[in-house]
């Protein structure tokens, strides 16, 4: 028997805002237990929420960057449960009425994942075992900072679309702005629910959630794991029971989670200490006046003023920095083509290896601006190029003229020195001249290889191949 | 420096006639005296009050004075004020001290008024006969053997016994009206947003409004004076133009209408109340006013709808009280559970948890549309009732209570019998209107008062026709004791 997968995502986005978002006190991370608690984030007697309007328009803001509707008039709700970290003993989120809806984004080949909702809400603080003596600690520097949960419909049918929405998402939060995207830190959290049914059947199955996934690789093995579980399951005649699942990283398993913890009423109810938000056409106008360039319409740039193949684009535009890092080396005159190649090739391989992120490249820009350029005036090949750029990389004070000079890495184009070489050649590999009159057009690489080695890599390629087309069709 | 109006204190302090520590020792002293049958204050601390009171001199003698620098005002124990303990009448918060001052408070130090101090409440203004309270129950000032009313039970009592000139006070239900006409007082509810709820401990935070109880009409629009401000830390606080509530209290009133809501003045009202607000009626339209009968159709509803949003806002406005950050922790406890569990059991009264339980029932999954929500949509037709009123007259006369005192202990079994005491008061707090209680007479020697019910934010139409009536009668000025 086959089956269809069926996958939804809820996420956690939390909003860039320097204070949180019914409070003045600091969002910053990192800082000393409590640091960040004010009397608000206490749950003081008699203190009360005020709403942080840069929250509110940050969640404009990527509302109109889905395509989505953005409510006139939304409503704050109570979500009423006890927990320690919860200080109120209620978390204020929106309920029926959210400030976004039916939105959409797409992945792959135009595959559309529709956007149910993305609503305000207010992050929850945190226990901490094991620093003081039997004891739980509570630290309530979180709580009280702005989230933005974003949920889609059950439009993912494999591990792999799920992955691609979240990674497609992720990208396009940090490239408008709203979120830092940092998953370590807690600012990109994902609940992926996953049901399976038999395949073309209408009727979904029954789902289950799997809470807090906080990277990719995480959420690929727990849809996997959780796939193929359910999938026994049914096959062995069990029944699916709708519950939330963890997932175990160091075993690659998820498990469900006792149904105490999840028997929740949550007695959801409009919070009568904030009016209902109201949001102007001239609002919305203003926010999407600040929204800029979205990746989709960037990529469409590269490929079609740049000529850039779809890869290298989807790339480029695969986060803000490095897509600005790109612009900012073609405004230097670069040419697009070689430049494209140079960040997903060298670049990348380098900060995947070294696991940074772009902007935490020890490349000195104008150095690599320079070397992008010396391969363009053919001054040295891209083999070359690329012995530089190591040394680039382990040493930003590194200047490539002088590493040019020298290494001898000065490429060979002028063609009265490369044609004996040529000739050279010719002559002593008869049998490969043989065989490429009689077709074979692999003997060229080879002759050109040949030429190449005997320049000691110096000698342009593109020169190289020149000359020696010319001399052979003399042969 | 007794049964003066603020406004001969004021000249008093203006005049020298007396300073403001002086004054502040003069009420300390009374509180001495009265309070331990009273029991109307729940904190007192003198050297604080005393250090208002220096302060409130200098600025006197700087001649930096306003109408209430230097007078001592008693505060409800809902108030935070910044290293007062504030306890909401429940053991609850006994142990907490606040470290901030609410917006009222604030108001009240920056006026120059000294906090003379925290006055006894129903348990977290739950409650209409100040029984409730974790301190004890008020007695009421007329006849020690009656409930003063409730929740501000202590702030009437305070003022009614001359232990204070005036007290703040706060009404979910009825909370000021209350307890005003059964202490033969003048107590004011403001409209829902005039009065700033940032620092004031919420019941139920649709319906609570902060409000002065007082001896007289011109006494409420003094206090009114300083409390109504915008509030930015108070997303519900209404930004308002706060006009001089004094200047208009002797505008004429000849020629204006009140209207008589028909389903008031029904067989169900007490013959002797009813008596007492002909009279109000008599004495109004000796001064020009006309009367107009009125319905507010849905007025039988507000009792069942306010016991099912009140207590839906209570349950969650006190689920902070769970022993993790501030106040009561109960002792011993195995886990987290049995740790909210003891504490929640034992720090909140039975008033409470009965609230408690009712709200998280009304909203549980499968009963928020038939209680809650149904709830809203009768809120709102009530709130309606009283926009066509308004079309038809200036102010609602209404009674304030279905009687007068009751005996201690004689509703404490009998929490509906309880809730019936605001079934006069409770519709405006659901149409969110402003409303006052002036004394009218006394039957059986209890004080009994009538009720005014003015427009959103027209306190000042509210004050002047009060003020007028009470330039007629006496009954503002019998203080316990008197022949009545």
């Amino acid at each position: 028997m086959s089956w269809d997968i069926v996958i939804g995502i809820e996420t956690h986005v939390q909003l860039t805002t320097q204070t949180k978002i019914f409070s003045g006190a600091s969002t910053s991370f990192g800082m000393p237990a409590n640091e960040n608690a004010c009397l608000v984030s206490l749950a003081y007697p008699g203190t009360l929420p005020v709403l942080n309007k840069e929250a509110v328009k940050k969640a404009i803001k990527f509302g109109l960057a889905v395509n989505a509707d953005i409510a006139e008039h939304s409503i704050f709700a109570r979500k009423n449960y006890f927990y320690p970290d919860l200080p109120k003993g209620y978390q204020i989120s929106q309920f029926e009425l959210p400030v976004v809806s039916n939105g959409f984004l797409t992945i792959g080949d135009n595959k559309k994942i529709r956007i149910l909702r993305a609503h305000l809400e207010e992050d929850a603080g945190k226990s901490v075992h094991g620093i003081l003596n039997n004891q739980t600690g509570i630290d309530l520097n979180r709580a009280g900072t702005p989230l933005l949960e974003i949920v889609t419909e059950p439009d993912m049918n494999s591990a792999q679309e799920a992955i691609a929405y979240a990674k497609k998402l992720h990208n396009l939060v940090q490239w408008i702005g709203v979120c830092d995207g940092n998953m370590q830190e807690g600012s990109f959290r994902c609940d992926v629910n996953v049901s399976v049914k038999p395949s073309g059947s209408e009727k979904l199955g029954t789902r289950r959630e799997i809470k807090n996934l906080n990277s990719f690789r995480n959420m690929e093995q727990a849809i996997n794991f959780e796939v193929n579980w359910q999938i026994e399951q049914l096959e062995d005649g069990n029944e699916i029971v709708q519950s939330t699942v963890l997932f175990n990283p160091d075993t690659g398993e998820t498990r469900a989670m006792r149904s105490k913890e999840e028997a929740n009423d949550y007695r959801y109810f409009p919070d009568p200490d904030l009016l209902p938000l109201k949001i102007t056409q001239e609002d919305i106008d203003d926010i999407r006046s600040t929204l800029g360039e979205l990746p989709e319409v960037s990529i469409k740039r590269l490929v079609e003023d740049f000529k850039l193949n779809d890869a290298d684009a989807s790339i480029i535009t695969s986060n803000k920095q490095t897509y600005e890092f790109f612009q900012s080396l073609i405004s230097e005159g670069l040419d697009p083509k070689i430049t494209a190649n140079w960040i997903v090739v060298n670049l990348f391989a380098k900060l995947n290896d070294n696991e940074l992120s772009i902007n935490e490249s020890p490349i000195n820009k104008d150095q690599f601006v320079l070397l992008i350029r010396r391969i363009m005036d053919k001054t040295i090949s891209n083999n070359a190029a690329k012995k530089i750029f190591d040394l680039l990389w382990d040493d930003p004070k590194v200047e490539v003229d002088q590493s040019i000079e020298s290494l001898g890495l000065k490429q060979v184009s002028d063609s009265s020195a490369i044609l004996p070489l040529v000739q050279e050649v010719i002559a002593h590999n008869q049998a490969m001249v043989e065989q490429f009159k009689s077709g074979k057009d692999k003997a060229f690489n080879a002759l050109v290889g040949q030429v190449m080695k005997l320049s000691k890599g110096k000698a342009n390629p593109g020169q190289v191949s020149e000359l020696l087309k010319d001399e052979l069709n003399k042969v | 420096m007794k049964n003066l109006s603020l406004k001969e204190l004021n000249l008093g302090l203006a005049s020298k006639k007396f300073s403001s520590v002086e004054l502040t020792k003069f009420f300390l002293n009374e509180i001495k005296t009265f309070n331990p049958k009273i029991n109307a204050f729940i904190t007192v601390d003198e050297e604080k009050s005393l250090q208002q009171a220096r302060d409130a001199d200098k600025r006197i003698s700087q001649d930096n004075m306003n109408e209430l620098t230097g007078i001592p005002i008693a505060q409800k124990d809902i108030f935070c004020a910044q290293g007062w303990k504030t306890t909401c009448g429940s053991k609850m918060l006994d142990n907490f001290y606040s470290p901030y001052d609410s917006k009222v408070i604030e108001l009240f130090n920056q006026s120059g008024a000294v906090n003379l101090g925290k006055t006894n409440m129903d348990e977290f203004a739950m409650g209409s006969s100040n029984e409730t309270s974790y301190y004890g129950e008020v007695r009421n000032p007329w006849n020690l053997d009656y409930v003063p009313g409730g929740s501000s039970g202590g702030s009437a009592a305070a003022v009614a016994s001359g232990m204070a000139p005036a007290a703040t006070a706060t009404d979910t239900g009825g909370s000021i009206r209350q307890p005003a006409s059964l202490c033969g007082l003048t107590g004011l509810k403001p409209t829902y947003g005039l009065v700033s709820r940032f620092g004031m401990i919420a019941f139920a935070s649709s319906l609570d409004q902060a409000g002065p109880i007082a001896k007289s009409a011109e006494d409420c629009a003094l206090m009114l004076k300083v409390m109504a401000a915008h509030d930015t830390r108070d997303s519900t606080s209404i930004k308002q133009n706060i006009p001089d509530y004094l200047k208009s209290l002797d505008n004429p009133i000849k020629g204006k209408t009140i209207g008589l809501p028909k389903e008031f003045f029904n067989d169900d009202l007490n013959q002797e109340v009813k008596i007492v607000l002909e009279q109000v009626i008599d004495s109004y339209q000796k001064m020009g006013v006309n009367f107009k009968e009125i319905s507010l159709a849905n007025s039988h509803l507000s009792i069942p709808v306010y016991y099912v949003i009140a207590p839906a806002e209570a349950s969650s406005n006190l689920s902070r009280y769970d022993g993790v950050k501030f106040g009561f922790r109960a002792k011993e406890f195995k886990d987290l559970e049995e740790m909210y569990l003891k504490t929640r059991e034992q720090g909140f009264g039975e008033e409470v948890k009965r609230r408690i339980l009712v709200g998280t029932y009304v909203l549980s999954a499968g009963y928020y549309d038939a209680y809650y929500l149904k709830a809203q949509k009768i809120r709102r037709l009530i709130a309606d009732d009283f926009k066509n009123a308004f079309k038809e007259c200036d102010l609602i006369l209404a009674p304030s209570c279905p009687s007068t005192a009751f005996k201690i202990g004689d509703k404490t079994e009998d929490p509906v019998s309880m809730y019936m005491q605001d079934m006069y008061t409770i519709s405006t707090n659901l149409a969110g209107l402003p409303a006052i209680s002036s004394p009218a007479g006394f039957i059986n020697k209890m004080p009994v008062g009538f009720q005014l019910i003015g427009n959103y934010f027209d306190e000042a139409t509210i004050l002047n026709f009060t003020h007028q009536y009470q330039q007629i009668t006496d009954w503002h000025q019998k203080t316990p004791g008197a022949d009545v």
